[in-house]
């Protein structure tokens, strides 16, 4: 029962992973960038709800929704302000600038809310633990409903970028940037609702994660944020159920390296298994091959 | 600076580029030994207070780490995001390697010496294995292996332990050694090294990056340097001349590697503890942001940024919490100023407004932005 157990809590932290991944590997589809401060949105989501159910007394949907929309046009800003002067120059300037919208957040986040971390009360603290099997199996309801929504979250994403409208541009800027705009989409308007739709479902990400592990603090998204890159690029950069399968794996790795090898060596055993996927399938495991022309 | 022996196919290598290095490497070293000198004379009269001087030695490893990574990211033209990783293997194996040598060596500059040799052959080593899977991979995902690369070396290091008694050396993973008192301990798992004797100096940190752009000043400028730019430029077009294009992506990750492994042993041979923590991500891309502010290739223009982001943050001590908010701005300001191309060409007319020596194009930024594209 613990293998099954440690699959549960594997699959609820790789649901996080998928989501955060997800707006890693949206953005990068569409603007070719490597967004280093999507994690920090994911701890402002988080803070954002504390304090709406701390100093505000909302209940905890209530808080999540004001999150989300929060990080939406936390999202939208950065884009308009920090990366769009940069469109175009070559991806390492806009990766540097992201850096520095990262420092920008966690600093930020270190001058209001300090550096302590803070104790966040789960969304889900008055549903009860579910037992099965005579009591060896448990499911935490912030498993349960972290997983639930990971699956929600990625047939609404799939059917949206597939069937609506604004989804089928986002493909189309996302496939050759030039040619869309001759085709009379808005470039602009596309990419902003790409960083949007990612820094909104970053806060779901965030809330479900501080449900999970309750400790805030102004870095708390750096590293879900790397686990979270790591986990676009294992499933192929780019790849919406590629980010999502990646992000599940990851999580399962991740868990069972701790349950069953070691504590402190479980974020080197997953890196180690990126590496080796990547000998394997050198663009990930959804990855699509780029062949060159000379 | 070298002789063409036969005239073969790699003529064209070998000639191309000539004349660039003598006032590269002029001006590189000119500054080294310029801000030596004022900043020498700045201790010296007062000027440069107690703070600052602390910083003359990371200033120089960072100077010198900026130089090695600019020979990757810059020269070989592929993104990386582990440095540190090599620096920490740098820092932890010389710092081994001093505590070995105590009894051998009594002068500390011949043991700092022996620490910058194994930290660079240590750190070879490493960027040997991380370029071997490197070679099969393109763009950001040869960028995710060595950012995973550095994560693994300092989870590695968090659970390392190490000491020395009378048997000799002693180590273990993931549980501290029994029977060993304090004195005896070298490196404790997430504490770090402890009770290292500090060797280093701001003499031995200049020549450091003396050296440092000495070798990478050199390899690019000889035939394998040009090799790794054509092959950065395209791999293809390099592939069908003849060009090794694995062979020349390894040696500058290896000799980058071994580079960072040198400053990280100067580094380590700086303090007397030093945690794992200090080599993690934000360490690698702090580097990179020297590199990239400096301008992508551009060997000086890496290293000014890397001296003069090394000592702002002390500079902004005046702003007390505002310090790292303030570090945060200016990046992000100063990427839009220098990468944005309707504010470039704004600030390129002032400068000919003002400037009567007119530059014919500035190369650094349009070679950064133009082979991403």
């Amino acid at each position: 029962m613990g293998f099954i157990n440690s699959l549960i809590s594997g699959l609820s932290l790789g649901s996080v992973y998928a989501i955060i991944a997800l707006g890693y590997t949206m953005v990068y589809g569409i603007s070719k960038m490597l967004n280093f401060a999507h994690g920090d949105v994911i701890m402002v989501g988080g803070y954002i709800s504390f304090c709406m159910t701390m100093y505000i007394g909302m209940p905890g949907w209530a808080a999540l929704l004001v999150a989300m929309a929060v990080c939406t046009l936390l999202g939208i800003l950065i884009e308009r302000l920090a990366y769009r002067p940069l469109r175009g120059t070559g991806s390492l300037a806009v990766l540097i600038t992201a850096i520095g919208v990262s420092y920008f957040l966690q600093n930020t986040a270190l001058l209001i809310w300090g550096a302590n971390p803070r104790v966040f009360t789960s969304l889900f603290k008055g549903i009860s633990t579910m037992h099965a099997a005579d009591g060896k199996l448990t499911i935490t309801p912030e498993s349960l409903f972290t997983i639930v929504a990971c699956v929600i979250i990625m047939i609404a994403l799939t059917l949206f970028v597939n069937k609506t409208k604004a989804g089928k541009a986002m493909r189309a800027v996302s496939e050759d940037n030039g040619a869309a705009q001759l085709m009379g989409i808005n470039v602009n308007q596309s990419i902003s609702l790409t960083f949007a739709i990612g820094s909104g479902l970053a806060a779901v990400a965030g809330v479900l994660m501080c449900s999970a592990y309750p400790v805030l603090m102004p870095t708390t998204g750096a590293m879900p944020g790397i686990k979270a890159f790591t986990a676009a690029v294992f499933g192929g950069i780019g790849s919406i159920p590629g980010a999502m399968v990646g992000g599940l794996i990851l999580g399962v790795i991740e868990i069972f390296a701790r349950a069953y090898i070691s504590t402190e060596l479980s974020d080197a055993i997953v890196f180690a298994c990126l590496i080796i996927v990547l000998l394997v399938k050198p663009t990930g495991l959804f990855g699509k091959k780029i062949s060159e022309k000379v | 600076m070298e002789k063409i022996k036969t005239p073969d196919t790699k003529k064209l290598l070998k000639k191309a580029g000539k004349g660039a290095y003598g006032k590269e490497a002029l001006i590189s070293y000119g500054i080294v030994i310029i801000g030596y000198i004022l900043l020498k004379l700045g201790a010296a009269t007062g000027i440069i207070g107690f703070n600052l001087q602390g910083q003359f030695v990371p200033i120089c490893v960072y100077v010198s780490l900026a130089i090695s990574l600019n020979l990757v990211v810059g020269i070989s033209g592929e993104l990386s995001l582990g440095h540190a990783g090599f620096m920490a293997v740098g820092a932890f194996t010389g710092i081994i390697a001093a505590r070995m040598t105590e009894g051998v060596f009594a002068s500390g500059n011949t043991r700092l010496f022996v620490a910058v040799i194994v930290g660079a052959i240590f750190a070879a080593i490493a960027g040997f294995i991380i370029g071997i899977p490197i070679l099969g991979l393109r763009g950001d995902y040869l960028a995710i292996v060595t950012l995973a690369f550095g994560e693994i070396v300092r989870n590695f290091m968090n659970v390392l332990y190490f000491a020395k008694d009378e048997n000799g050396l002693r180590f273990a993973f993931n549980h501290t050694i029994p029977g060993i008192d304090n004195s005896q301990r070298i490196i404790t798992g997430a504490i770090g090294a402890t009770s290292v004797q500090k060797t280093a100096s701001f003499e031995a940190g200049i020549i450091l990056v003396l050296f440092t752009l000495f070798v990478v000043l050199n390899l690019k400028n000889s035939k394998h340097g040009r090799g790794i730019m054509a092959v950065r430029d395209n791999r293809i077009a390099g592939e069908s001349i003849g060009i090794d294009v694995k062979k020349y992506k390894l040696m500058a990750f290896v000799v980058s590697a071994a580079l960072a492994g040198m400053a990280g042993a100067v580094f380590g041979q700086n303090y007397s503890t030093l945690a794992p923590i200090k080599f993690n991500f934000n360490t690698s891309v702090l580097v990179l942001v020297f590199v990239v502010l400096g301008g992508i290739g551009n060997i000086w223009g890496g290293m000014i940024a890397a001296a003069l982001l090394t000592v702002l943050p002390e500079a902004l001590r005046q702003f007390a919490d505002y310090r790292m908010l303030t570090y945060a701005i200016v990046l992000i300001v100063v990427m839009i100023c220098t990468y944005n191309p309707k504010i470039r060409a704004r600030f390129s007319m002032l400068i000919d407004k003002v400037n009567p020596f007119k530059r014919k194009g500035d190369q650094a930024v349009t070679e950064g932005g133009g082979s991403d594209e």
